[in-house]
């Protein structure tokens, strides 16, 4: 027994490496998002030709909400799962997937809708490229999510899903947080401020 | 390299076939071997951007020298900076950190091994692609080849119109692979430091290494990802029509070189941190006395680490900033000069009254101290904006970067290697050779690196296949040409070393350097669970407190 | 066996400071022949360059004090406290820190910060915000893979390459102010002697100021990468008095020299592709993308200083550019001997 082999007294807790990482990769994440936004913010009004953000864009209310709400849904769906109440954790889950999927598909028809209404494509002027650039990480980061959230629900819809894995479903919620934070930004930057 | 085996006597036991051990090794998550693959990986990009090197410097030899063309030199000076920032200083620091850090807190492997085996084929891929450009990047009007825009791409060169055919975009996948890598290391580093410390370890109680990694770590998720953004961007440009860099279309030039030096500067500090660390652990050792203001170093390197956030467009003033911002940037460099100058007199505090040994990993951190010094007094000079209008975009700069990077990372590394070898192999490296090693490589930096910045003083800009002659250039060039080779017969002599001593060197047992952090406590090389049972640390030198029990540092902390 | 030690490490040392001798001897050899080129930033001949040059003295100062206390303190904790055999088992006291000595070494620094700032401050300001006098010369620089593009709006006189700039005299000043463009690339318009470098960035004018208080030649060249013949796109300035200034200005204002003898190189030059990309002032040849061509035989070299300005030189790089610019932008014309000779001569007349 030496001074090295002494148990040690008292408690020895670190934190949850899942959530160390997560926090880490959302860290990252975050700055790559910020240089889009200052990207797409340094060029507001520098566009030398082509529709403008004012001309063509539309507030997509109903389907921010659709994502905003998936973020409530998602956290009741961890909390039900936490008490072992797997048929509402499965249930929240799904809404939540439903939810993030209406807003990929507005976020779609937006597009066409600018593409073949307004002729507004990534390459037509500085506004297009910054707001396909940006929208399009997002929806990229979303769509990533979705991928995850469905194979959770392959599993639960198995019956693997249970109150033990709780603590790693929970560190994939946040990543869907992270997610609708970024489109609160993103919202803020392309609909109010660079209007 | 393989786990310390118990041998049973009188019981025969088969060599393994070489395609079992080749399978193992490409299908570890040992953080020990994928440490070991990282540093092998960097030192063979240190031999190829090297020679990549001595032929920059033959033809600049001579005024108008007709060695290479243009066009060759051009790629030579992108491919050498691109590589031994990328392929040699980030896989080399982190070979470390995967090696030491669970070692140095107690733990038996990072906290996401897999994680880490798929961030090192990451970071292995985006090498291979570099490289790969050579023969696979012929494009339009058969304008391939290797990349050649310098390593920091600025546009508009970058666009189709200035650099056609593939070989931009081998650059751009190739970092931008590597970076993922990079990201996901970062993330396993502060996972694991944060979570995996034995019971006891506080934070302050973590050997400095630790610390540092952590910082660096930190460093690199908030800016290698800028650098991510800029090439998606840069690719938007190239290949979907996009405009972000496209001046015809109002685009702005100098909105790549903010993104790229916002990535840029702290990256060098992510490469010249874990050197740091490493003289934090190999200067006490070889003073015989515990690293001096430990919490003051901590503080001074989280302090480095915000302020280099934010001086990043020092690399930027001649780009036309106004005053105010000019002005800025250059208080916020010196700033930076601060903390990094209080490190410096603390590593000197720990060498004061000690009773230092002249061993080669000692030597390499004293040759560190003397360079850094150097490299930081003119890293103020740059900093000054109104001097910098005539320093930067000469040889100036590229003589004090190399001080910083060869003077400060590469000798680091080179304590490091002398330093953790027999932890590693458990043999030691020649005391011989390496003394030799040391000054060969001294006498060839000095004469080079030394002389480097007179013709930037002289008027002579970077990235020139030849010069004129009757400006004062020619001499020194000539001069820096040969200390280049001095330093190339001191690799040599380094890499035999190596090699050699693999072989033949002497046993190193636990602990020949009588050092006091937890992976001395253990075989060398260690098993591939680290510790028997998890250790239970009460100071920040376990070791000491072991073999000093009548004054262990836990009395004192 | 000490005593081996001690002779091995005193014969170290002394080759060592050989080293730095030799270095120290070279690199001031250097800095201080006069001949050494006339691009050395130690050697201002203009106000933006004195003033840069003045705070560099004060930095150098400084931080060679810095580097003096710092490097004696290094050597002599090398040399006083080396493990000698004596110390074989005993281990040195265990130190931690000093607060004290933390403060002094944390607020010596910072102070020493705050004043290369405030010295450094006002050098840009005085440098960047200069604001210009009546009597300043306004150029337009624009730069181009791999030449100088010059023009004087308020004189009318278009250039290339070749500076000229009148002398400035401080009791009446003279500046020259640039104004910096690109038509392509990023470049950099760098005179040591006469001023710290300016970028030129497509789709961002720079303003930059210098006022030469001597004449003479000084010579630069482009400082930004800005692709395979970044190294051969050199600058030259002619610092002029006013009277030779005047009458450069005068002859750069004079019409395209129309000499018949050389109808046929004008014929061969108007008829290939040269005057897509060249301008002769008063003919047809109007193009941009290459420099004007009007009173080539007024500048001293060609190709933006890769060559001089010979007829051999001249023929030769017609034929082929890459003999002596491997990359430049000029095509190989491929003309027959006699067209070559014919447009040859005729660009001998463009006086």
């Amino acid at each position: 027994m030496n001074a090295m082999t002494t148990p040690f007294r008292g408690t020895w807790s670190l934190p949850y490496r899942g959530k160390v990482a997560m926090a880490g990769l959302i860290i990252a994440e975050s700055a790559i998002f910020t240089i889009f936004v200052v990207a797409y913010l340094f060029y507001v009004g520098k566009s030398l030709s082509g529709p403008t953000p004012r001309e063509v864009l539309e507030v997509p209310v109903f389907y921010t909400i659709c994502l905003l709400s998936s973020s409530l849904t998602i956290h009741f769906a961890v909390k039900s799962l936490e008490r072992g109440k797997q048929s509402t954790f499965l249930s929240l889950w799904i809404v939540t997937i439903i939810l993030g999927g209406l807003f990929l598909f507005g976020t779609g028809r937006e597009w066409h809708r600018l593409i073949y209404e307004h002729g507004l494509t990534i390459s037509t002027n500085l506004f297009g490229t910054t707001y396909y650039s940006m929208v399009g990480l997002h929806a990229f980061h979303v769509t990533a999510g979705l991928v995850m959230l469905c194979i959770v629900a392959a599993f639960g819809l198995a019956n693997r899903v249970g109150a033990d894995q709780s603590r790693r479903i929970d560190v994939l919620a946040m990543y869907w947080h992270f997610v609708d934070g970024v489109w609160v930004v993103v919202f803020t930057v392309v609909y109010i401020l660079g209007r | 390299m393989s786990s310390s085996a118990i041998t049973i006597p009188g019981v025969q036991i088969e060599d393994k076939p070489w395609v079992d051990t080749l399978h193992e090794w490409v299908t570890t998550v040992d953080h020990k071997r994928l440490g070991v693959l990282y540093i092998l990986y960097a030192l063979l990009f240190l031999v190829v951007a090297g020679v990549e090197a001595l032929i920059i410097r033959i033809q600049l030899m001579f005024p108008h020298n007709h060695f290479v063309s243009p066009q060759v030199f051009n790629r030579l000076f992108t491919m050498h900076g691109t590589t031994m920032v990328f392929f040699m200083g980030m896989p080399i620091l982190f070979g470390f950190a995967n090696y030491l850090v669970p070692l140095m807190i107690g733990a038996r492997d990072m906290a996401f091994p897999r994680l880490n085996a798929f961030s090192f084929w990451l970071s292995a891929l985006g090498g291979f692609l570099l490289y790969f450009s050579l023969v696979g990047a012929n494009g339009l009007y058969g304008a391939g080849n290797a990349p050649d825009v310098g390593w920091w791409a600025y546009a508009p060169l970058t666009a189709r119109a200035f650099s056609p055919g593939h070989s931009t975009d081998y650059w751009t996948l190739a970092l931008l692979v590597s970076g993922l890598g990079s990201i996901g290391t970062a993330i396993n580093i502060i996972a694991t430091i944060l979570c995996m410390r034995c019971p006891g370890m506080k934070l302050s109680r973590m050997p400095l290494l630790a610390w540092l990694n952590l910082v660096m770590s930190g460093m690199v998720l908030i800016s290698v990802s800028p650098l991510t953004a800029a090439q998606i961007m840069l690719l938007i440009d190239r290949y979907l029509g996009g405009h972000f860099f496209d001046t015809q279309a109002g685009g702005s030039a100098i909105l790549w070189m903010h993104f790229f030096w916002i990535f840029g500067h702290p990256e060098v500090y992510i490469l010249i941190i874990p050197c740091f660390a490493f003289m934090s652990e190999i200067i006490p050792v070889f003073s015989r006395k515990p690293i001096f203001g430990y919490p003051v170093m901590v503080a001074a390197t989280v302090c480095i680490g915000f302020v280099s956030m934010s001086v990043w467009a020092h690399h930027m003033f001649s780009v036309g900033m106004n005053s105010y911002a000019n002005s800025f940037f250059t208080i916020t460099t010196m700033a930076v000069g601060v903390p990094t100058g209080i490190k410096i007199f603390n590593w000197l505090g720990t060498m004061w009254g000690g009773r230092i040994q002249f061993k080669v990993p000692m030597l390499f951190s004293i040759g560190f101290l003397f360079q850094f010094l150097i490299a930081g007094l003119t890293g103020v000079m740059l900093g000054s904006a109104a001097f910098a209008s005539q320093l930067t975009l000469s040889y100036f700069v590229v003589a004090h970067f190399h001080y910083t990077l060869v003077g400060g990372v590469v000798f680091g590394v080179f304590a490091a290697i002398y330093y953790w070898y027999p932890k590693i192999t458990g043999r030691m490296l020649n005391e011989i050779l390496g003394k030799w090693h040391f000054w060969l490589f001294v006498i060839g930096f000095h004469l080079t690196f030394d002389l480097m910045h007179v013709p930037g003083l002289l008027g002579m800009p970077r990235r020139i296949y030849t010069y004129e002659p009757g400006r004062g250039w020619g001499t020194l060039n000539l001069l820096i040409s040969v200390g280049a080779f001095i330093q190339a017969i001191a690799i040599l002599v380094f890499v035999a070393n190596l090699i050699i001593s693999y072989f033949k060197g002497a046993k190193a047992g636990n602990d020949p350097w009588d050092a006091w952090t937890l992976e001395w406590s253990v075989s060398s090389p260690p098993p591939v669970y680290n510790f028997a049972s998890v250790p239970v640390v009460a100071s920040r030198r376990p070791l000491w407190d072991l073999k000093h029990p009548e004054d262990p540092d836990s009395r004192y902390e | 066996m000490q005593r081996k030690q001690n002779s091995i490490k005193l014969k170290t040392l002394f080759v060592l400071a050989l080293l730095f001798l030799f270095m120290a001897t070279a690199a001031a050899a250097a800095l201080a022949d006069p001949s050494t080129g006339l691009t050395n930033i130690f050697a201002p001949a203009s106000t933006p360059a004195k003033m840069v040059t003045h705070l560099s003295v004060f930095v150098l100062a400084i931080t060679g004090i810095i580097f003096v206390v710092v490097f004696t303190l290094l050597v002599y904790s090398i040399i006083k406290f080396r493990a000698r055999a004596v110390d074989a088992d005993r281990e040195p006291a265990q130190v931690y820190g000093s607060t004290q000595i933390e403060l002094a070494w944390t607020i010596i620094p910072i102070l020493i910060v705050i004043v290369l700032f405030l010295a450094t401050a006002r050098a840009i300001h005085a440098v960047q915000d200069a604001p210009e006098p009546a009597g300043a010369i306004e150029v337009t620089a624009i730069g181009h893979q791999y030449w100088w593009e010059f023009r004087y709006p308020k004189l009318g006189v278009v250039a290339a390459n070749e500076l000229h700039i009148p002398v400035s005299d401080p009791a009446k000043p003279t500046p020259t102010f640039l104004t910096l463009l690109s038509a392509d690339t990023d470049h950099s318009f760098w005179i040591p002697e006469l001023a710290g470098k300016t970028d030129l960035i497509p789709n961002h004018p720079n303003r930059m100021w210098m006022d030469p208080l001597r004449t003479g030649i000084f010579l630069g060249q482009c400082a930004q990468y800005c692709g395979v013949q970044h190294a051969k796109m050199l600058l030259r300035v002619s610092v002029d008095s006013p009277a030779d200034f005047a009458a450069w200005v005068r002859g750069q204002h004079q019409p395209a020299v129309q000499d018949p003898s050389v109808a046929t190189g004008r014929r061969v030059f108007e008829s290939n592709a040269c005057m897509n990309c060249h301008a002769v002032a008063g003919t047809n040849a109007n193009g941009r993308f290459g420099p004007d061509l009007t009173h080539l035989m007024s500048r001293v070299t060609i190709a933006s200083g890769a060559a001089t300005n010979t007829p051999e030189n001249l023929r030769l790089w017609i034929q082929d550019p890459d003999a002596i610019k491997p990359g430049s932008l000029m095509p190989a014309m491929k003309l027959s001997d006699s067209d070559l000779d014919a447009v040859v001569g005729y660009m001998e007349t463009l006086r």
